[in-house]
């Protein structure tokens, strides 16, 4: 339980797009249940919010194993965006910290970040936010250890397997090495959100400071 | 109509959240204290879900340019109508002219200011609630300033005594003395803790620091330490979530808390009890109090029957002020 009316699922597996596929897939059926209000996938995981604080969590757990062992994957044909991004000096400030953990050059750090196509495996955190799959795990680095208070919207950061680009301004513990201009999440707009599950996104690089 | 005379920068239109956007990321944001937000829309005869003023930071002053009827609930402040004093959970009518004047802040942490039918800010995705970090909704997406002018959504006032009326609320009491017990369930990384961890955490008190907002609070107190390591993915997280980091010291997600995060887990606290954290402040210390799924069921109906007694306390009121008059 994650609150009263909140279950999160988590299964054993590798964090790949395969996997993650099933938990889009078991997204689509939770959501339908009776009781459920939201059912949402985040990294290999599975969030549902309930009407109510539910009686029997072993029957509603089973239910869930049930599902993922289905082995049922959703596979979405999603659109693909290019962003632009500046690299290092304010705007990616823990660029170095990122090349001296990972053992690369920063030109490396960069080349290997803007190489692969990424998916946007979830849509989580703040409004907009795109946790995306697809990084060189030779790029894997762990969370700080003391988060940043508030970082700009549009920052592109990584931690563990994970990247993303932040949507709006807010605190946070990943590493940060660039810069991007784009609107994620505009109220206004339907769907407000400008990414789901399955659209890709490739970077490009366009500026590097020291 | 009330106009801000002055106001620390901090204070939001809420009303019960947004929901149903959480797969696009959107927190549900919302009264910090739902508990006083709800009670200040049920003097005026509001629904619930009507839109109020949360002031988590006084002294301020508001000027009425027109006859209106208004309510206060939540934090005690001292507050006064034109020089006259006002109970903590008041409703009454201001004449033109008149000041409402909140004092320093002296229990609890956020005031509630209702007006009739809800504070009238436009429905964005379903709701009046301000999104500090994503900027919209409230009034116009931001904390109110001076000159800013909130005006009710029923423009006629709801039949209240001459003297206004007040509540006794000894259903949701506002912690005196310091001490927040919260009931909270264990969450998905609760048994990787190291059992002086656990029991530090489900007995000792941890201190309410100054380093909280909408989002959330961290406290201080016995650092705890899990006995296995290594990065969780991120996952869904909602209000109440206790949440550890690295540096071992818990902090909890409120109203405006993320929908994914990444840190160890290790309580969630239930719904009934979240307001209590909407009325913490810097010092007051907060004690944990394990409960199961059945204790957490029979706390969300225990809930709702207060409040269902607070409407028949209000009611009772109101015949006996006529009764009075």
């Amino acid at each position: 339980m994650i609150g009263s009316r909140a279950v999160l699922f988590q299964a054993e597996c590798p964090f790949d797009l395969e996997n993650q596929q099933r938990f889009w897939a078991m997204a689509d059926a939770a959501a339908a249940w009776h009781g459920v209000r939201e059912a949402v996938p985040a990294m290999t995981s599975l969030t549902l919010l309930l009407d109510s604080v539910p009686d029997d969590l072993d029957r509603l757990a089973g239910r869930l194993t049930e599902l993922w062992q289905t082995g049922l994957r959703k596979t979405v044909e999603g659109r693909l965006l290019e962003i632009d991004i500046r690299y290092g000096g304010k705007a990616g400030p823990h660029l170095a910290d990122v090349a001296e953990m990972t053992g690369f050059s920063i030109d490396e750090v960069i080349r290997l970040q803007s190489a692969p196509e990424y998916t946007v495996y979830a849509v989580g955190s703040h409004a907009g936010y795109c946790y995306l799959g697809g990084l060189d795990p030779r790029l894997e680095t762990p969370r700080r250890k003391v988060p940043l208070t508030r970082l700009p919207g549009g920052s592109l950061s990584l931690a563990g397997l994970q990247a993303g680009v932040s949507a709006s301004a807010g605190p946070s513990g990943w590493n940060t090495i660039g810069r991007a201009d784009v609107r994620f999440f505009d109220p206004f707009r339907t769907p407000a959100s400008l990414l789901k599950p399955g659209d890709r996104i490739r970077f490009r690089p366009v500026e590097v400071a020291a | 109509m009330i106009r801000v005379m002055s106001l620390p920068p901090l204070a939001t239109v809420q009303d019960l959240g947004r929901h149903g956007h959480w797969f696009e990321g959107l927190g549900s944001a919302g009264a910090m204290d739902p508990v006083s937000h709800r009670i200040a829309n049920m003097l005026l005869g509001n629904q619930a879900c009507a839109a109020t003023l949360e002031i988590p930071l006084t002294p301020a002053q508001f000027r009425f340019d027109t006859r209106q009827a208004f309510a206060i609930a939540g934090a005690v402040c001292g507050a006064n109508l034109a020089g006259r004093s006002l109970p903590r959970i008041f409703a009454g009518l201001a004449k033109a002219g008149d000041t409402l004047e909140l004092g320093p802040i002296r229990l609890g942490a956020r005031l509630y200011l209702a007006l009739p039918g809800g504070i009238d800010v436009p429905l964005v995705l379903g709701s009046r609630s301000t999104q500090l970090r994503e900027a919209f909704g409230g009034y116009e997406g931001r904390v109110l300033a001076p000159g800013d002018l909130l005006n009710p959504i029923t423009r006629s006032d709801p039949a209240l005594p001459p003297s206004g009326i007040s509540l006794d609320q000894p259903e949701f009491k506002l912690p005196a003395g310091g001490i927040i017990h919260l009931r909270a369930l264990p969450s998905t990384e609760h048994d990787s803790f190291d059992a002086a961890s656990l029991k530090a955490f489900w007995t000792e008190p941890y201190l309410v620091t100054r380093l909280n907002d909408r989002q959330g609070h961290r406290l201080d107190g016995a650092a705890l330490t899990r006995s296995s390591t290594g990065e969780l993915r991120s996952h869904g997280i909602v209000p109440g979530i206790v949440q550890v980091p690295g540096g071992g010291l818990p902090i909890i997600q409120l109203a405006d808390s993320a929908t994914m995060g990444g840190y160890p887990k290790i309580a969630a606290i239930i719904e009934p009890d979240l307001w209590r954290m909407g009325q913490a402040r810097p010092g007051d210390r907060v004690r944990f109090h394990k409960v199961g799924l059945a204790e957490a069921a029979k706390a969300a109906d225990d809930h709702q029957a207060a409040f269902a007694k607070a409407g028949q306390a209000l009611a009772d009121a109101f015949e006996q002020q006529e009764i009075w008059a």
